[in-house]
């Protein structure tokens, strides 16, 4: 526990670096996937090659990923960048097919109803179709924010500082008060993040609380 | 590009720390963690498909684990597992634990929803035609369950190999040697080209398993498993990345 009070100061500032790494990409991601889904939604042939495309990228070990996205980018190995393209990378790899099937789930009679009152294509889109998807949407945005929050520690291994530098730490000196406390912090902060998508997932679809109680 | 120069160095691909030897055991600490994941998730998934008990439990186990840094996990359990196990073992048991915790709930997960989900009609069918409990499993339901295992299996191998390339990290031999001595050493060129051969190691398996699934899944069934049921079960896939 002494550990703890002398080296808060660092724990903090860890602790900060890790949220940035991964909310960044996880919004970029999914700023990124609305678009490309919604045109994977629309066109059936762009849907498999788009999704295919996705999924290979996913296979790709995210060490590997930090490793090769400066020899593409031409950043330094240890720029904090490689870590956020990577993981936005991965997140709109999930996330694509995520818009793409949340979209295709709004039911016909909604959109029907939409086209029928005279809204136009885009009205129509991000109106009615968008929010309806929410749910959908936001499932797959838990896991990816999820898995974000336990892929960024990886870059602990290249040298790039934020919560997984403390396993890193606890390693090499065989401790392990600054392991667990890295495991615990990673666990609070993926627990605060899927409860702010559970949060903003109601807070968008609030038809849904009358409708269904579950 | 310097990382060329290193994947075609003819001394890189001899001895007993090239390429192909590195490649061999990457491999073999895959398989045995596979095949143990295999052994256990398996006949669970086969019990719990069938009773319907336990799934909420088995959810939850797998978010918890997702959240878990993977990383944290194997140095947690080297520390807990080395004062006990003796010699080189040390290294390899927390890894192969590891690498056979991640991997369970995906094969687990896809043996039963595919149960589950195996269609009610060629299960009642089975019924009618005098089928017994046990060959309705064995002949139609596991039969039935195949696209959904072969999937978990798929999302448990990438997995596997991803992890244990990070496993390099407490000592052990892989691809991930490259990755880490060149870090060490601070030559790039063998960094990128160990991250080179893992990437194209799990894009090869991911292919593999494409071509599995064409070759012993039923042909009537692909047809059924095209058409999607419910969005959110197919719209969130497991994720392989670590």
């Amino acid at each position: 526990m002494n550990w703890i009070s002398s080296n808060i100061d660092r724990i903090v500032e860890l602790t900060l670096s890790h949220v940035w790494l991964t909310l960044v990409p996880t919004v970029l991601g999914l700023v990124v996937a609305l678009p490309l889904g919604w045109w994977a939604h629309r066109w059936g042939r762009g849907y498999g090659a788009i999704v295919g495309t996705a999924g290979l990228l996913y296979t790709i070990p995210s060490l590997a990923l930090f490793i090769l996205l400066p020899v593409i980018l031409g950043t330094k190995i240890l720029d904090p960048i490689n870590i956020v393209v990577a993981l936005t990378l991965y997140t709109l790899a999930l996330l694509v097919r995520v818009v793409a099937d949340g979209l295709s789930s709004v039911p016909h009679d909604t959109v029907a109803a939409a086209e029928a009152m005279g809204y136009r294509n885009w009205q129509r889109l991000l109106l009615v179709e968008l929010p309806v998807a929410v749910p959908v949407i936001a499932a797959g945005l838990r896991v990816a924010v999820v898995s974000n929050v336990s892929i960024v520690t990886m870059a602990a291994l290249l040298g790039i500082p934020q919560l997984g530098s403390l396993f890193t730490q606890g390693f090499q000196l065989r401790l392990y008060v600054p392991l667990v406390t890295g495991v615990v912090l990673c666990v609070v902060l993926a627990v605060i993040f899927d409860g702010l998508i559970i949060w903003l997932n109601k807070l968008l679809t609030p038809w849904r609380q009358r409708t269904v109680t579950s | 590009m310097n990382f060329v120069g290193w994947l075609t160095d003819p001394t890189n691909w001899a001895g007993s720390g090239g390429i192909p030897a590195q490649i061999g055991y990457h491999l073999l600490y895959s398989a045995i963690a596979l095949l143990a994941a295999l052994a256990i998730g398996v006949p669970l998934g086969i019990v719990i498909g069938y009773t319907g008990r336990g799934e909420a439990l088995v959810a939850g186990f797998a978010n918890a684990l997702r959240a878990l840094p993977t990383l944290g996990l194997l140095v947690l359990l080297f520390l807990v597992i080395s004062p006990v196990v003796p010699g080189k073992l040390v290294y390899v048991l927390p890894t192969i634990v590891v690498l056979v915790l991640l991997a369970v709930p995906p094969i687990l997960t896809g043996t039963y929803s595919g149960i589950q989900t195996a269609d009610p009609d060629a299960v009642g069918a089975a019924r009618g035609m005098g089928f017994t409990k046990r060959q309705i499993l064995l002949r139609v339901q596991l039969p039935c369950a195949l696209p959904l295992m072969i999937s978990g299996v798929r999302s448990s191998t990438l997995q596997i190999v991803s992890t244990a390339t990070i496993a390099a990290y407490l000592g052990l031999q892989g691809l991930g040697r490259f990755i880490l001595d060149g870090r060490a050493q601070a030559n790039f060129a063998e960094m990128a080209g160990g991250a080179i051969l893992v990437a194209v190691l799990a894009i090869v398996l991911e292919f593999s398993f494409a071509w599995l699934g064409r070759i012993i899944v039923s042909p009537g069934l692909r047809r059924v498993a095209a058409k999607s049921t419910s969005p959110l079960a197919t719209a969130v896939p497991e994720p392989v990345a670590t």
